[in-house]
């Protein structure tokens, strides 16, 4: 059972308040872009086993979208952050290489 | 490999069984085979035992990371069946219902196939619509399945309560020819029969890299050192996003955890499969007795091989419902698989953006349903180098194409 904590309402609850909405940070592709770019956007992911930084909403709260930055194997939360950012803020960052040194991030 | 027969057993009563052989070797791993299949599940043993029996390809190692048939060829909830809504899912799903039905006696290894009938329970108005436009298709397709009434339910099902008051049995969709079979069987009869054909199959070996050169495979990088290779199978199930990242491209693949349960043995008390799409349960039971039940997949990735709580109570609520007698059971073991999931729930068999290599993954919740087919298809692709006409729908292309098989409406989490 996941613990997240929404960074807006700031109400920390079990995941039955939340719904996952995949993938965080994707870049959208859209009119003018390569076939291929704009199919990357669509349909591939990384799906690491690993670090996962993905969306959530906390439907039964304030509604809204947040980031969450999780472990995919240990399901250890690393932080929640606000969804509007394009990449995952430095603090984040440091509470993941505080425990996970050798950690990299996947481009 | 010696047969195993009545004789067998009889033999074998008069020397304190002592002349058992091994099942299958386990031999060191060569630097070099033909072809290297990742992954001894059912899909990946099904695909060097149909390389080497149909295609003569003998010179093949299947490496595997735990020991063979761990993942969720031995996690599933055992169930068969061929009644899907698309052309190409109903072709490849019924080319292994069908190879099902003839396993034991082409593996020489009881793979326990019990065509016991699968009733999908249409619990809702849309679901049976749905389920008569499935029907419908079936029909077209050539896959023999009918509709019940609620009447006829309660009489294959007296266990079952129809009137719910939540969840009211308003009719089902019926497959007779679908069924069970014992899954550690399929892994275990697949792996016997491949290694007597001479393929290797390495296993507490994991993959940890994959060599190439100008765009071609040439080899894997292992825990137990480099093996080179003309042609390489990733059938891999959940890890698929890893050996692909190792590969250098990326799937339209999520990988969730699906989890199921049994509830302690009872005196047989149902006798057919029963799936509640709607509410995400599923239940049949085992030779031992036990109730075997299938819940719901969670929301969000992970790789845990456990499973969220609030949906196996999800489940077992919903299901206590329609079959009031199992209130009382205990349960006696949950656990769950790590599913790899497509947007439109269909698999991808065939080539990858990396010449030589191949892939089979994407099954999701369905996996072990389609193990003898999908292992023919996949066989016969990597064997001629392009996809088989099984395979061919099911190209990672078909996502840039648009050309989506979509089942997640049919069927987007019972399968």
């Amino acid at each position: 059972m996941l613990l997240l904590t929404c960074p807006y309402c700031g109400v920390s609850a079990e995941e039955t308040e939340f719904h996952g909405g995949g993938e965080a940070h994707l870049k959208r592709h859209a009119d003018g872009s390569s076939d291929d770019a704009f199919t990357a956007y669509l349909f591939e992911r990384k799906n690491p086993k690993g670090i996962v930084f993905e969306r959530w909403r906390h439907v039964y709260g304030c509604g809204k979208w947040f980031h969450a930055a999780r472990c995919a194997v240990t399901l250890e939360v690393f932080g929640t952050y606000s969804a509007q950012t394009l990449k995952p803020p430095k603090s984040i960052i440091t509470s993941i290489k505080a425990k996970r040194p050798d950690w990299e991030e996947i481009s | 490999m010696r047969k195993y027969s009545a004789f067998a057993i009889a033999r074998e009563a008069f020397r304190h069984h002592s002349g058992w052989q091994r099942a299958w070797r386990s031999p060191e791993p060569k630097k070099s085979y033909q072809v290297v299949i990742v992954g001894a599940g059912g899909h990946g043993l099904a695909t060097a035992y149909y390389l080497a029996k149909n295609h003569g390809i003998r010179d093949i190692a299947v490496i595997e990371k735990g020991w063979l048939g761990g993942g969720n060829t031995g996690r599933n909830t055992t169930i068969i069946r061929s009644n899907y809504l698309q052309d190409e899912s109903a072709a490849i799903y019924e080319k292994a219902r069908g190879l099902y039905e003839g396993l034991s006696a082409e593996l020489n290894y009881n793979i326990m196939f019990s065509p016991r009938g699968v009733m999908m329970l249409a619990q809702t108005e849309h679901e049976l619509r749905g389920y008569h436009r499935i029907n419908q298709a079936n029909a077209i397709q050539g896959v023999a399945t009918e509709m019940l009434t609620p009447e006829q339910v309660k009489s294959k099902v007296p266990i079952m309560e129809i009137n719910g008051p939540r969840y009211p049995v308003l009719g089902a969709l019926w497959q007779a020819r679908g069924g069970t079979a014992r899954h550690d069987a399929v892994a275990w009869g697949y792996a016997r029969a491949a290694s007597d054909l001479g393929v290797d199959i390495i296993q507490q070996t994991e993959v940890t890299g994959i060599t190439q050169s100008g765009g071609q495979v040439t080899g894997v990088q292992t825990t137990r050192g480099d093996i080179s290779c003309k042609k390489l199978g990733i059938v891999v199930a959940g890890h698929s996003g890893v050996l692909a990242e190792m590969a250098g491209f990326r799937l339209p693949i999520e990988s969730v955890s699906l989890q199921a349960l049994v509830s302690e043995p009872i005196k047989p008390c149902i006798d057919v499969v029963v799936m509640a799409n709607t509410v995400h349960g599923y239940l049949s039971q085992s030779d031992k007795g036990e109730l075997v039940i299938g819940g719901g997949a969670d929301g969000y990735n992970n790789y845990t091989q456990r499973g969220s709580f609030h949906h196996v109570e999800e489940t077992v609520r919903a299901l206590i419902e329609t079959f009031p007698i199992i209130s009382r059971l205990k349960q006696l073991r949950q656990w769950g698989g790590i599913v790899d999931m497509t947007g439109d729930r269909s698999p991808i068999i065939g080539k990858t953006p990396l010449g030589g290599c191949f892939i089979n993954c994407g099954w999701g919740t369905g996996g072990f349903k389609s193990i003898p087919g999908s292992g023919w298809a996949l066989a016969a692709t990597m064997a001629s180098g392009e996809p088989d006409e099984l395979a061919a729908p099911f190209g990672l292309e078909r996502f840039a194409e648009g050309r989506f098989i979509d089942e997640s409406v049919a069927a987007g989490v019972a399968h």
